[in-house]
């Protein structure tokens, strides 16, 4: 009960110098992920596509979602990802430079969702390397929706027991089916892969191992210079790497594609964090300057405070 | 199966395209040859949507003198659907009745009357047990034992549970065989039903539709008689084929929907531009049938939705004489529209009222807050009033 302004002090101070004491053989920095060598992906060409929006009707029909209506009720008009779409077809119209841009999951390498989310509910698939959600772990928190930086994971708000909702590559159609070598590209049989790809009439977006996205991708950059924006592949670098890839001949950010830097955005995140706390001595600083500033108060308010008067009668 | 002999060449487009050649040295005479007889099964079964492979079979089953028995009953219906059947041309009913089938007994079309007519249907089933394909077109009442309906003194219940015992194939056309049609609709006096509600147990292949269109009637019947197999049935006997899919998704004014153009009322600007007809109750969003790709009579637009006025559902036992003819249907399967969402699409926001009314609980927190750490302070210190709360608020 009596313990003393100087006990006080001394335990911080020990506390502190413990911390300090083991914080001190830094970890070294979270290493930089790489996708595993079996990844699947998606490629789409802005040049392609025609925004049929063949792929999203399919893909509402292949996950067994509700419409997300207009309203009269007529047609299935996302504005956007949200909680009844995964996949939604949108227009960038400048003047006369115009482009759809085809929004779902990007699958990231490093993924920011599965990052913050606390209970593994988000998680990156070892071999295929989908981003899968497991509604059975969520608890709602909806972290995820906050550190995509893609604006990707939505929630399903009108329901009463609401659910994450995102892309995972039609993973619940794969089964069995085996990937098998066709056209240089590794494919399921039709009818198990992702449902937007197969029903793409123009091959505006093809799936297969990212491996051979990103080599079919360069080739075409290579076989049409000057036709796609910078020669460059979003999503081969972009944000620690994504397995979605994108090739555009209007500049990316116009389509809502960030130059958000190569690296993953938890690993920006662990660095921010880890050199918060790098030797203890950011916590440590912290608190030594609270705690003169309590000191200081303490002896310029004397008596005044009802609390300091309080602690004063006990000393 | 016998490899065909190989033909040489085809000399002229006329036998390129089995065009019928006028030509004074060809047989005229009412006995069809071969080729004409190969020629109208390869129209009907190409009109149906049967290989070319069919109706070398059929043909070859026919030449043996095997046509496959018809049996017609007609029960509650206005004969529609056998008039809609009389105007195809591909194969016209003359070929039909003739040279592919035998229609044994058929009220509105045999020759036959009275005790002779029934004669013949007891004849032809004994003849053609478990191998005739009975065809039911009409509802059938149940109310009071039946007796709504009669023929020959014997009910429209007896008649076709008699018939369909033996047959090899037992197809509903119309809407009101299939489901009870207009006999059932509210309040149904009679009790009108339909022939698989009646025949239960049994494999009834309905085709619906108020008439039906005779194609889907004759792809059923030559698809049984030429390969001896039913086509893939939905949930309720509607033969896949022609009814898997809405009329929405093959309707030629898609276009419009999908664009928002809709007719208003009949008769204005937008309903004489051929707009969609929704919104003056199209219930083609919900109707399972073919009429949109595959018009009546081989006449171009000749359909509802074609004419002008909206699909009334005749297919649907759930739409047709029950929803309104002018009540919308909601969309089974929506699609995008012809619109699209900008990359960064304005959502939500906050309105003006929406603004004021948290400000105005926001200003009521902080004042009550205010108001209650006065009170706190005044009731605080009992040893020193006021002194330091007053220094605090200042």
């Amino acid at each position: 009960m009596a313990v003393g302004r100087r006990k006080v002090l001394q335990v911080i101070a020990g506390t502190g110098a413990i911390a300090a004491a083991n914080a001190v053989p830094v970890r070294a920095a979270r290493a930089a992920k790489a996708a595993p060598p079996d990844a699947l992906g998606m490629l789409y060409d802005t040049t392609l596509c025609i925004g049929c929006k063949a792929c999203v009707s399919a893909c509402r029909e292949a996950n067994d979602l509700q419409p997300s209506w207009d309203e009269e009720r007529l047609h299935h008009a996302p504005l956007d990802l949200n909680g009844r779409t995964k996949n939604v077809i949108k227009l960038y119209k400048e003047g006369d430079r115009m482009s759809f841009f085809k929004a779902q999951c990007m699958h990231c390498v490093d993924p920011a969702c599965a990052s913050a989310c606390m209970l593994g509910s988000l998680h990156k698939d070892e071999v295929t390397g989908i981003v899968t959600y497991d509604a059975s772990y969520c608890v709602g928190c909806r972290y995820c929706m906050m550190a995509c930086p893609f604006n990707v994971a939505k929630f399903e708000y009108e329901k009463r027991a609401p659910k994450i909702v995102k892309c995972e590559l039609c993973r619940h159609r794969f089964g069995g089916a085996q990937l098998a070598s066709t056209g240089g590209f590794s494919r399921f049989a039709t009818g198990h892969g992702p449902a937007c790809c197969e029903v793409c009439p123009r091959g505006a977006v093809i799936y297969g191992k990212r491996t051979e996205l990103l080599q079919e991708a360069k080739r075409r950059i290579e076989a049409n210079p000057g036709r796609y924006y910078q020669d460059k592949v979003y999503g081969e670098a972009d944000a620690g790497g994504t397995q979605v890839l994108y090739l555009s001949h209007v500049p990316f950010d116009k389509i809502s594609l960030p130059d958000i830097g190569s690296q993953g955005v938890p690993h920006v995140a662990y660095t921010i964090q880890e050199g918060l706390y790098r030797g203890f001595v950011a916590p440590v600083a912290l608190y030594g300057v609270l705690g003169l500033v309590m000191l200081r108060n303490r002896k310029k308010g004397g008596a005044a405070a009802p609390e300091a008067q309080k602690g004063g009668r006990r000393e | 199966m016998p490899v065909p002999s190989r033909r040489p060449f085809p000399s002229s487009i006329h036998e390129t395209l089995m065009l019928p050649r006028f030509s004074p040295d060809q047989d005229s005479g009412p006995e069809v040859s071969r080729r004409d007889f190969v020629r109208v099964v390869m129209t009907a079964a190409a009109a149906v949507g049967l290989s070319g492979t069919a109706a070398a079979r059929m043909a070859e089953a026919v030449a043996k003198g095997v046509k496959p028995s018809v049996i017609w009953l007609h029960f509650q219906e206005c004969t529609g659907c056998t008039e809609s059947l009389l105007r195809t041309a591909h194969p016209d009913i003359g070929s039909l009745i003739l040279d592919l089938i035998s229609l044994d007994y058929h009220e509105t079309l045999f020759a036959a009357a009275g005790h002779q007519a029934e004669a013949a249907l007891q004849q032809a089933m004994k003849d053609n047990a478990g191998k005739y394909v009975c065809i039911v077109e009409g509802a059938i009442p149940t109310k009071d034992g039946g007796i709504y309906c009669k023929i020959g003194g014997r009910t429209a219940i007896d008649m076709v549970t008699e018939v369909a015992e033996q047959a090899g194939a037992i197809i509903a056309i119309g809407s009101c065989a299939s489901w009870g049609g207009v006999p059932s609709a509210d309040p149904n006096p009679t009790g009108a039903t339909g022939a698989p509600m009646v025949l239960k147990g049994k494999t009834v292949v309905t085709i619906p539709g108020c008439p039906a269109n005779p194609y889907n009637l004759l792809g059923t019947v030559l698809q049984f008689v030429t390969l001896g197999t039913l086509p893939e049935l939905d949930d309720k006997g509607r033969p896949k084929w022609a009814y898997g899919r809405t009329i929405h998704e093959h309707c030629p004014r898609r276009a419009h929907f999908d664009a928002g153009r809709f007719a208003q009322q009949f008769g204005d600007e937008n309903h004489r531009q051929g707009y969609c007809l929704y919104k003056l109750g199209c219930k083609g969003p919900q109707t399972h049938a073919n009429c949109s790709v595959m018009h009546f009579g081989e006449v171009v637009d000749a359909w509802p939705i074609g004419l002008g006025h909206p699909c009334f559902g005749c297919t649907e036992q759930k739409l047709a004489f029950r929803v309104a003819l002018h009540d919308t249907v909601d969309i089974e399967r929506p699609t995008p529209p012809d619109t699209y969402p900008g990359i960064r699409e304005p959502q939500g926001g906050v309105s003006t009222v929406a603004a004021g009314i948290a400000g105005l609980a926001a200003g009521a927190l902080l004042g009550a807050g205010y108001k209650f750490s006065k009170t706190l302070a005044s009731e605080a210190p009992p040893t020193k009033p006021s002194g330091g709360s007053s220094k605090k608020e200042v």
